[in-house]
């Protein structure tokens, strides 16, 4: 089964002769454990393909599709309700909550779906131990390298056991050996749970975890001839 | 424990700013609160403290006690008019007090009555008094002589009553006879005849109008006395009225600057605030929920500066001359509390469009 279905989407942004097109004729299929790596050069609407897939941005035409659930005409607040609960995101830029600790930025995910019970602290102590950040748990983000900040945003896009996982080029900041653990965590869950992962990168160590490569350039994809 | 509870105890200093000036107004609407009602208790204690549906006095009087006369004949006018329960005379004189022993001469409001005053008991016998607590500060013991006004008429002071002044000046509770005797000494020009009070403290019989009542008393007076509910007394007395609005305009807009403070405050921090909140909308949390965020803490800063600003609002008034009428009432303190916090909710909910307009999309953004 498909996790995340994109059909025909177009993005753009503004309007009149300052139209931006980000994304034209993007059809993509993800299935369930299956993690695709998009690639493609500065510009060329990763961001924008995985903030519509994740519910961030409505497309201004197509399809999107995520488990089953067509979230096209989702309304901003089914939008919200719909990231909260299927999507799990790591942003381009690591945004932590600057005043919680590592374990607490984990916690935030349930705490904003009003959840605390014994199982999400066990999630969040177990995602922390997979990620190695066990002795980080109680640090606050500015005492973290960079390396553990970029693990504590993966280790919160995981808390809500997403139906997607949506990385924006996450290996800016993790060394080689770290970020393939990593990268074998996600590959863990995406297999454990049938989840779909789009990882957006341009580190080939990374994209070797990935079942399928796809490119992007200029709003446009493209399926790579096979190697 | 909320996220915005966790970040004000965590980053005190960024709310020092915020914490300080709203402390400080604090400490300005207690002490204004504490001042008003210092002055409006210390002025209308003892007519308050009347057990009376309505007060009787001369028409000529301009609804004053002080300047009110009223003779024998009137009193069985008043005493003879249907569903009148009780008719107790009352009289007053405001003199100097000497307090043997000390050399300055405190203010004290000499007020003959019959009984029917709440907190006061029965009349003492003659050349005794109940006296106002407010005296002490001037000396003033139980057991004590007092003399009173320039004729310096001694009492003894049989034991302590609260909140029974008169503009400001305390009460000193006496029969009839030994206020006459006080006005005699004191004013003889102002001498009343044996059986003349200033005064009358009515009571209508159960479950009678007073309103009615009182316009039969002055048919039956033909004109020459005004009868008033306690409470109408109160406000005609000086300056009652006058104080009352000011303080009241003062501290609303008081309470309007806290408001203004807690509302620029958080369009400030909502401004830095934004990748913050973009990000935590992008994993789904809704403008509510950020709001309610705001709010509270809006309203834990609130109480923060208002607990600090008692302390020091408490540690202003015990270092405050004892002449300075100002009284720190926890009635006062609750009220100013409640208006805070409705100023605080008003000036956070100034941030509510920008919270909600933040497009996590455009936060979370390219590089
Ligand atoms: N909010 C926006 N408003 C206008 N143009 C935008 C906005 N976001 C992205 N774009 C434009 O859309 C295109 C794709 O951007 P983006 O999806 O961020 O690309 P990438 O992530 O591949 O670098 C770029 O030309 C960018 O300038
Ligand atoms: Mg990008």
């Amino acid at each position: 089964m498909a996790s995340l279905e994109l059909i025909d989407v177009r993005k753009t942004y503004g309007s009149g002769h300052t139209e931006v097109v980000a994304l034209d004729h993007a059809t993509l299929t993800v299935g369930d454990d299956e993690i695709v790596a998009l690639v493609g050069p500065s510009g060329s609407g990763k961001t924008t393909l995985l903030s519509i897939a994740g519910g961030l941005l409505s497309p201004t035409s197509g399809q999107v599709r995520v488990g089953g659930e067509d979230i096209t005409r989702y309304t901003n607040r089914q939008r919200t309700r719909f990231r909260r609960r299927r999507v799990g995101f790591v942003f381009q830029q690591v945004n932590l909550v600057p005043f919680l600790t590592a374990r607490e930025n984990l916690l935030v995910m349930p705490r904003i779906a009003g959840r605390r019970d014994r199982a999400v602290l066990e999630r969040a102590d177990r995602l922390l131990a997979e990620l190695g950040l066990t002795e980080q748990a109680h640090q606050l983000p500015a005492t973290l390298s960079g390396g553990e900040r970029q693990r504590v945003a993966i280790g919160r896009a995981l808390m809500n056991e997403p139906a997607l996982i949506l990385v924006d080029e996450p290996t800016s900041a993790l060394d080689t050996r770290l970020g393939e653990q990593v990268m074998q965590l996600i590959v863990d869950e995406v297999t454990s749970r049938h989840t779909a992962a789009v990882i957006v990168t341009h580190d080939p160590r990374m994209a070797r975890f990935a079942h399928r490569r796809v490119e992007i350039v200029d709003g446009h994809l493209h399926a790579p001839a096979p190697a | 424990m909320s996220l915005a509870l966790i970040e004000l105890r965590r980053r005190p200093g960024r709310f020092a700013a915020m914490l300080a000036a709203l402390g400080f107004l604090v400490v300005l609407l207690l002490l204004l609160g504490g001042l008003l009602d210092g002055l409006y208790r210390g002025s209308t204690g003892a007519l308050r403290a009347q057990d009376a549906d309505l007060l009787v006095l001369a028409s000529q009087s301009r609804d004053s006690l002080l300047r009110s006369v009223v003779g024998p004949a009137d009193r069985r006018r008043v005493a003879a008019v249907p569903g009148v329960r009780t008719v107790r005379g009352l009289g007053v004189a405001l003199v100097g007090v000497t307090v043997p022993g000390r050399d300055e001469v405190a203010d004290g409001a000499v007020l003959g009555y019959e009984g029917g005053v709440r907190g006061v008991p029965l009349p003492p016998r003659p050349g005794e008094a109940w006296v106002d607590r407010r005296l002490r500060a001037d000396g003033v013991r139980e057991g004590r002589r007092l003399l009173l006004g320039r004729g310096r008429v001694p009492v003894r002071v049989r034991g302590f009553v609260d909140d029974t002044s008169y503009l400001l000046q305390g009460g000193i509770w006496v029969r009839l006879g030994t206020w006459r005797r006080v006005l005699r000494q004191n004013r003889p020009d102002a001498a009343l005849g044996p059986r003349t009070v200033q005064g009358l403290a009515v009571r209508v019989e159960p479950g009678v109008d007073p309103g009615r009542v009182a316009a039969a008393i002055r048919r039956a007076a033909g004109g020459r006395l005004e009868a008033l509910t306690v409470a109408a007394a109160v406000d005609a007395l000086p300056g009652v009225q006058a104080q009352n609005s000011t303080f009241r305009g003062i501290i609303s807009v008081t309470l309007g600057i806290a408001g203004l403070v807690v509302g620029l405050f958080f369009a400030l921090v909502t401004l830095e605030r934004t990748v913050l909140y973009g990000v935590l909308k992008a994993l789904g949390a809704s403008s509510a929920q950020l709001a309610v965020g705001v709010a509270t803490q809006a309203v834990a800063a609130t109480l923060v500066a208002f607990l600090a600003g008692g302390l020091v609002s408490l540690g202003l008034v015990a270092l405050t001359p004892a002449d300075i009428p100002v009284e720190l009432r926890a009635d006062r303190a609750v009220v100013t509390f409640g208006g805070l916090v409705v100023a605080a909710l008003v000036g956070s909910a100034l941030s509510l469009r920008r919270v909600v307009r933040i497009e996590p999309a455009s936060v979370i953004g390219g590089a």
